[in-house]
């Protein structure tokens, strides 16, 4: 992929589409598999990197109806197989093609509650993508249509014009629910139940909500007022939300059932616990978990060094060590917050990073240097207790792991140096252990995770869990998933 | 939202302020603390010690010394103003038992975390010495409650301008040498003073607790800033503690990590310092 300047794109798609409205005759798939495939326009990279406005600036009304006509309308779906919430998706392409895009978001709400979201952050590419027929006629997934932009005009379409209204809630039942956190998983939880005309009250431990969308993804890829829209609807359907509020702290989890009234609970408090490589030297300063980085940045919107009150470190040289989406936003946060370099340090190769291939190919444009089959193996202090520099090992890789990746595998006597002065570790989180700490009969397996039935149940009567805490770190959308099964589930326990 | 019902100035930089939490005052224990906001929108996460609490009024005391941009902010607040935000009880509590005899060492602004343990420790059957030592006698705080709750005490200031002229260290070994000795020693204050408390009481053997006040901004265990090495593991203060065996802790690591953000501090006091004159020059 190559940086492509955003006024082209739109005029080429302009001129696509006349071209498509001035034919007479009924499209053939042939035709249809010839018509351009619509690239995201961007900010200009060398720009973007500086500042923390969205990447993305998301598709015109032409390219998104004639990305919208690339869609087959095939029989088979495969892109509704894909997507782990079964939106009916050439359902709501063929209404963008048709320019109704109130009856394109409903039909897409039907199945997702945050698709504003999920069209900026899902991994469309091994989902919805990676089946889609169009992209294996073309042997490129790359040329697959692009589903998730589409979802994102049409839950943009419906925000810029005011048009969104919150889902319809039943008459009161009087049953109480309380879900804990507030990220995607418990959103979707929250707004199902409500529905059903149950009181919920959301319980949050931070100031502010929404979860790793608040804290976690960086403004300039989902910004947060979007997040913000979605609390906001919840609002409106009558939900409560209480921030600065941690169960487990500030009330037992077993206490709201017992004490507070609560008919059931959904735990859905996240992977929060980060981890670390635990090497020589990596409690000297200057060297951050992902999470702490981010949330300066975000949350705490240390970026506006004027007004905020959280400091972060003012950086020269950077190293993030990780290959994951959260690798990639630490890298091109610390960009925007003004390092001079970044180094993007990862073990093994390219192909075997986890992180989306868009988001790579963002943090290149934008300058991020990449080291692949390198690693840390340990940290070196300056004498003051600061981070100075990160001595390295190099690797090749051997035979798969239990992953099915290559493992990497350490080049005896390969240490260099690096000169740094920052470093972010990048590696993943576990789950936060302060509810199964607090909560003594839930059951959790060896990493921490609750464990539930395939309904979200937990082994104890009325909780219910789902979402990283249950899953371990994985994407937005798994979590919502995860959030819609476990409101059934709720909604049938509370409805019998 | 929580209102403030009282406010006194305990030295020139110590403040006292009980707030509305009535959930906080109802679960928390010893040895906990809070993390509050003075903005919502870009203020930052400060932790502080609950001191004290009142179940039947629904409220906490905190008392906090002015040093940065919140706490600043914070002693600037009066009765009837609400912080904005202010959540906890976080850390895990005192652990507490009767072991006969426990010795409270309390530094500076340290005396406040230590009310409610010392407390706690005499609630569970104890006998309590405490030390309280300061820069000078205008910095000593808490001085009748903690006599109140204690079988001895001894006051040490840096300056000998109250009690006796002397670290606290000093008394603090004296008591490890008497025949028998304390079970427990139990330390808050500067890291420093931390620090050579544990290094007095090493050679007897004595337990010595102390509790770590780090660098936070979540407090739940998400962010690792906080993190100690304690016995060569990595801890996080924020949930593993706030409270470690005073042994084990790598001290010059950790004050070395409080540092991380002085010269911002310091900037951001001038800062604020430089607002505070603009506007009574235009009032």
């Amino acid at each position: 992929m190559e940086y492509r300047d955003a006024n082209l794109l739109k005029q080429e798609a302009q001129e696509a589409l006349e071209e498509l409205e001035s034919r007479t005759d009924a499209l053939k798939p042939r035709d249809r598999m010839a018509i351009p495939a619509q690239e995201m326009p961007q900010q200009e990279p060398q720009i973007r990197a500086r500042n923390t406005s969205e990447v993305a600036l998301g598709y015109t009304e032409a390219q998104a109806k004639v990305e919208a006509a690339r869609c087959l309308q095939c029989k088979k779906k495969p892109c509704v197989a894909g997507c782990p919430v079964q939106i009916d998706i050439p359902g709501f392409i063929q209404a963008i093609a048709d320019g109704d895009y109130r009856r394109s978001i409903d039909v897409v709400k039907s199945a997702s509650l945050l698709p504003a979201v999920c069209g900026r952050v899902c991994p469309q590419e091994t989902q919805c993508q990676e089946p889609c027929t169009v992209g294996k006629a073309l042997n490129d997934v790359e040329k697959a249509v692009s589903i998730g932009r589409l979802e994102r005009f049409v839950a943009d379409w419906e925000r810029e014009h005011g048009e969104i209204t919150p889902p319809a809630v039943k008459p009161e039942t009087g049953k109480k629910v309380a879900v804990v956190g507030s990220g995607p998983a418990s959103l979707v939880c929250a707004a199902d139940v409500r529905r059903e005309g149950h009181a919920v009250t959301i319980f949050e431990a931070f100031h502010k909500f929404g979860g790793v969308m608040m804290y976690g993804i960086p403004e300039f890829r989902l910004p947060k007022k979007i997040v913000q829209v979605e609390i906001d609807t919840l609002r409106r359907m009558g939900v409560e939300l209480q921030a600065n509020f941690v169960v487990g702290r500030t009330r037992k989890l077993m206490d709201l059932l017992d004490k507070d009234g609560f008919d059931a609970v959904f735990v859905g408090t996240g992977a929060g616990l980060p981890r670390f490589m635990f090497i020589e030297g990596e409690n000297l300063v200057g060297i951050f978990s992902a999470n702490e980085y981010l949330t300066r940045a975000n949350l705490m919107r240390a970026y506006e060094k004027s007004r905020a009150a959280t400091p972060i470190v003012e950086s020269r040289k950077v190293a993030v060590l990780g290959g994951g989406n959260v690798a990639m936003d630490s890298a091109r946060t610390a960009l925007r917050l003004g390092a001079e370099e970044v180094h993007l340090v990862y073990r093994r190769t390219e192909k075997e990073m986890p992180a989306r291939v868009e988001e790579v190919a963002n943090a290149k444009e934008e300058g991020v240097v990449f080291h692949f089959l390198e690693n840390a193996k340990r940290f070196l202090g300056d004498g003051n207790g600061n981070v100075r520099a990160m001595e390295c090992l190099r690797y090749e890789l051997g035979e798969p792991d239990d992953s099915g990746r290559r493992r990497p595998v350490v080049i005896p006597g390969s240490e260099f140096e690096m000169e740094i002065d920052t470093a972010i570790v990048a590696i993943g989180n576990d789950s936060n252990p302060l509810i199964k700490q607090t909560t003594p009969n839930l059951d959790t397996n060896k990493w921490g995770n609750i464990v539930v039935d395939d309904n979200c149940r937990t082994n104890v009567p009325r909780i219910f869990a789902g979402g990283d805490i249950v899953l371990g770190a994985a994407t937005v959308i798994l979590a919502m998933g995860q959030g819609r099964t476990a409101a059934a589930a709720i909604n049938e326990l509370l409805g019998a | 939202m929580a209102k403030i019902l009282h406010k006194e100035q305990l030295s020139e930089d110590v403040f006292l302020v009980r707030v509305e939490a009535p959930l906080i005052a109802e679960e928390r224990q010893a040895g906990q603390f809070v993390i509050l906001q003075v903005d919502e929108e870009y203020g930052e996460r400060i932790p502080l010690t609950i001191a004290d609490a009142d179940r039947n009024e629904g409220s906490i005391t905190m008392i906090f010394q002015r040093v940065g941009h919140s706490t600043t902010h914070l002693a600037e607040m009066s009765v009837g103003d609400e912080i904005p935000a202010l959540v906890g009880p976080l850390g895990t509590p005192t652990h507490v038992e009767c072991v006969g005899t426990a010795v409270c060492v309390g530094g500076g602004i340290g005396v406040a975390p230590l009310h409610p343990i010392t407390q706690a420790l005499k609630a569970a059957g104890n006998k309590i010495i405490t030390i309280i030592g300061a820069r000078t006698k205008d910095l000593v705080i808490l001085e009748d409650k903690m006599r109140a709750l204690s079988d001895e005490l001894v006051v040490c200031t840096d300056d000998g301008s109250y009690g006796r002229k002397a670290l606290v260290t000093e008394p603090l070994k004296e008591i490890c040498e008497r025949d028998p000795g304390p079970q427990l020693v139990v330390a808050i204050g500067p890291p420093i003073m931390m620090k050579f408390c544990a290094e007095t009481t090493r050679p007897f053997g004595v337990r010595t607790v102390v509790s770590l006040n780090t660098i936070m901004v979540d407090g739940t265990g998400m962010c690792g800033g906080c993190r100690v090495t304690v016995g060569g593991e990595t801890k996080f203060t924020c949930v593993d503690g706030p409270e470690f065996d005073g042994h084990k802790v790598a001290f010059d690591e950790m004050m070395a990590r409080l540092r991380a953000y002085k010269a911002r501090e310091q900037q951001d006091l001038q800062h604020h310092h430089a607002e505070g004159c603009k506007l009574r020059a235009s009032q």
